[in-house]
């Protein structure tokens, strides 16, 4: 079953859409709580990180009676050093994001802690796709 | 699924109700459908939230609720009564004199709900230190919200404060006290006012316990009727009972920010009316928010004071208890009354006798326990909504279109049930006109159509 949604540049009021729809095609299929929670933890973190960093982007939901892949991917400045985003506190946010209670650097540790599967493929001035999945058994 | 049947308060009187469907449209957990003209409830979906109770203009919607003269079945009639009660009659009627007229209809026993509120909240504030690792705990005071939890936000089951409501409390203590005092336990029977009918339900099958504390449940609307009439009728009252009022800080419990101002936590909130709770549930399910630490959710706008069952307006209702509370307050600091009650030299007792068996979840949002099952009807819904016109008419009788193609994947309804679909089939002729009258017909009872034809 495939889904997709879009990610629009800054509109942090509607973070959450994604990750709200693919939590409630989840309940429906009585799949755990815990890796619910997971994958919903997951994308929102990474709507967030879209929402803050590219120009917008697309958010392609992939399901299947073992797993769900996500992929967002963005069109956008790219990550430079991704061992360094990968850090824990470490954070490009503006001031005027971290304003708004996002960008305390904990992104990409957090989705890497959520998900079974993690991808990043990053080209700096072009943008960035992550591609996670969580196993449902 | 977990388990299906639950009791619920909130009937449909198919005698009255005219399939009007607002009470479908208005139904926060999609759980309500018109079938031959009548609105139905499907049991698994419902939360006893009321919301139906408070649009339903015919009045088909009602509360059941025990037979007053139950009371009478024993010796010791005891009223548990919340502080909402109170708040319902005007100024000039005195807290004693309510208490007063309560043992005239026929009473011999009156106590105030919130009389336990303070014991409830040191286990609360206790809970919370101990179970930091599930962070946000939810109060489980309102059990509309327990059900809406256990229904539609099944992550959060072990979030929910495992501990009994004030009602039980409070209950609990006076049947001890009874008890000491020589009374036989069979004789003793405790009836509480309810402002609502999620407390009904609460009371007919407990959530996470075997047997409710109380013997019988009344309906706040009829309680009141029977006081202010007596009251109208006599202005005498027998002065000499005393309202046994419960400490100043404890009968604003039922209150929005009742619990959250006498909890310690850092963070907390106070969310009331359904659809809020709803909203706020669905961010502290994606991990929205940050070190919450406690829950305060009410299903009714102005929590207990916009309860179903209460007379009059909820604000009002507010304003009067919040004057009561502030009286009691002045007349505690000089000394008038005490803030020690009889109740607390039970506190460990009731300690003892707090806890509740662990809230399982019970989801109506799961299509089948089997995966592939449940992934089957999950394309089947996908397929059929992409058909269906997304106008959220209602004429299928169901609530919208997401909702019918649901109905159809779980074989509770056909697609030709959507007026557009029977359109298309009627102009390539897979359906006849009369066909699709005996559609119309099936959910929205022959009455209705034939009216159609008679008035043209």
């Amino acid at each position: 079953m495939h889904n997709e949604f879009v990610v629009v540049e800054g509109d942090f009021s509607n973070a959450g859409k994604a990750s709200s729809e693919i939590k409630k095609t989840l309940k429906q299929l009585n799949i755990d709580n815990q890796k619910i929670k997971k994958i919903v933890v997951a994308v929102y973190e990474a709507e967030v990180n879209a929402i803050a960093h590219a120009y917008g982007g697309t958010i392609f939901v992939d399901l299947d009676q073992e797993k769900i892949a996500v992929t967002i991917k963005d069109v956008g400045p790219g990550i430079p050093d991704l061992d360094k985003a990968m850090t824990v506190g470490f954070s490009t946010a503006s001031a005027k994001v971290r304003e708004m209670g996002f960008g305390a650097g904990m992104g990409l540790p957090n989705i890497k802690n959520n998900v079974d599967e993690l991808e990043i493929k990053t080209e700096v001035g072009v943008g960035t796709e992550i591609k996670m999945v969580v196993n449902f058994l | 699924m977990t388990e299906n049947f639950f009791y619920h308060a909130l009937k449909i009187d198919h005698k009255i109700c005219y399939g009007c469907s607002l009470c479908m449209r208005n139904c926060p957990t999609e759980a309500i459908r018109v079938r031959n003209g009548k609105a139905t409830i499907y049991g698994n979906k419902c939360v006893d939230c009321g919301e139906c109770y408070k649009v339903c203009p015919s009045g088909a919607v009602y509360v059941a609720q025990d037979d007053f003269d139950n009371i009478y079945n024993f010796k010791y009639r005891v009223v548990l009564m919340p502080s909402v009660f109170l708040g319902q009659f005007s100024e000039d009627i005195r807290a004693s004199q309510v208490y007063s007229v309560i043992k005239e209809i026929g009473f011999t026993h009156v106590i105030e709900v919130e009389s336990s509120a303070m014991t409830h909240t040191k286990l609360t504030n206790k809970y919370i230190s101990e179970h930091q690792d599930k962070k946000p705990l939810i109060s489980t005071f309102c059990p509309a919200v327990v059900r809406l939890i256990q229904v539609k936000f099944p992550s959060l089951v072990d979030n929910l404060i495992s501990i009994k409501a004030p009602v039980d409390f409070t209950s609990i203590y006076i049947r001890k006290k009874l008890i000491d005092e020589g009374a036989d336990p069979k004789e003793i029977g405790i009836f509480y006012i309810t402002p609502c009918a999620a407390k009904i339900a609460a009371t007919k099958s407990p959530v996470g316990e075997d047997k409710s504390t109380v013997d019988g449940v009344l309906n706040m609307d009829t309680m009141y009727n029977m006081v202010y009439k007596q009251i109208k009728q006599h202005k005498e009252y027998d002065k000499s009972v005393s309202a046994n009022d419960a400490p100043s800080d404890s009968i604003l419990f039922a209150l929005t920010n009742g619990e959250k101002r006498l909890t310690d936590c850092r963070k907390s909130f106070a969310i009331d009316e359904i659809h809020n709770v709803m909203d706020f549930l669905e961010k502290v399910e994606n991990d929205e928010i940050e070190d919450l630490d406690f829950l305060e959710l009410r299903a009714c706008d102005e929590s207990c004071a916009g309860g179903i069952l209460t007379c009059g307006n909820r604000f009002m209702i507010n304003d009067r208890m919040t004057q009561r509370a502030r009286k009691l307050a002045e007349r505690e600091r000089n000394g008038e009354t005490s803030r020690k009650k009889a109740i607390y030299s039970e506190e460990d007792f009731l300690i003892e006798n707090a806890s509740v068996a662990k809230i399982l979840p019970r989801s109506m949002m799961v299509l089948d326990d089997d995966i592939s099952v449940a992934f089957q009807k999950l394309t089947r819904i996908k397929e059929i909504e992409a058909k269906l016109p997304q106008t959220d008419c209602n004429v299928c009788g169901a609530p919208s279109c997401h909702a019918l193609a649901e109905d159809i994947a779980c074989d509770e309804a056909k697609l030709s049930d959507c007026v557009f679909i029977q359109r298309n089939l009627e102009m390539r002729n897979s359906l006849s006109v009369e066909e699709s009258v005996e559609i119309l017909k099936k959910i929205w009872g022959e009455e209705k159509i034939k009216d159609y034809v008679f008035k043209k």
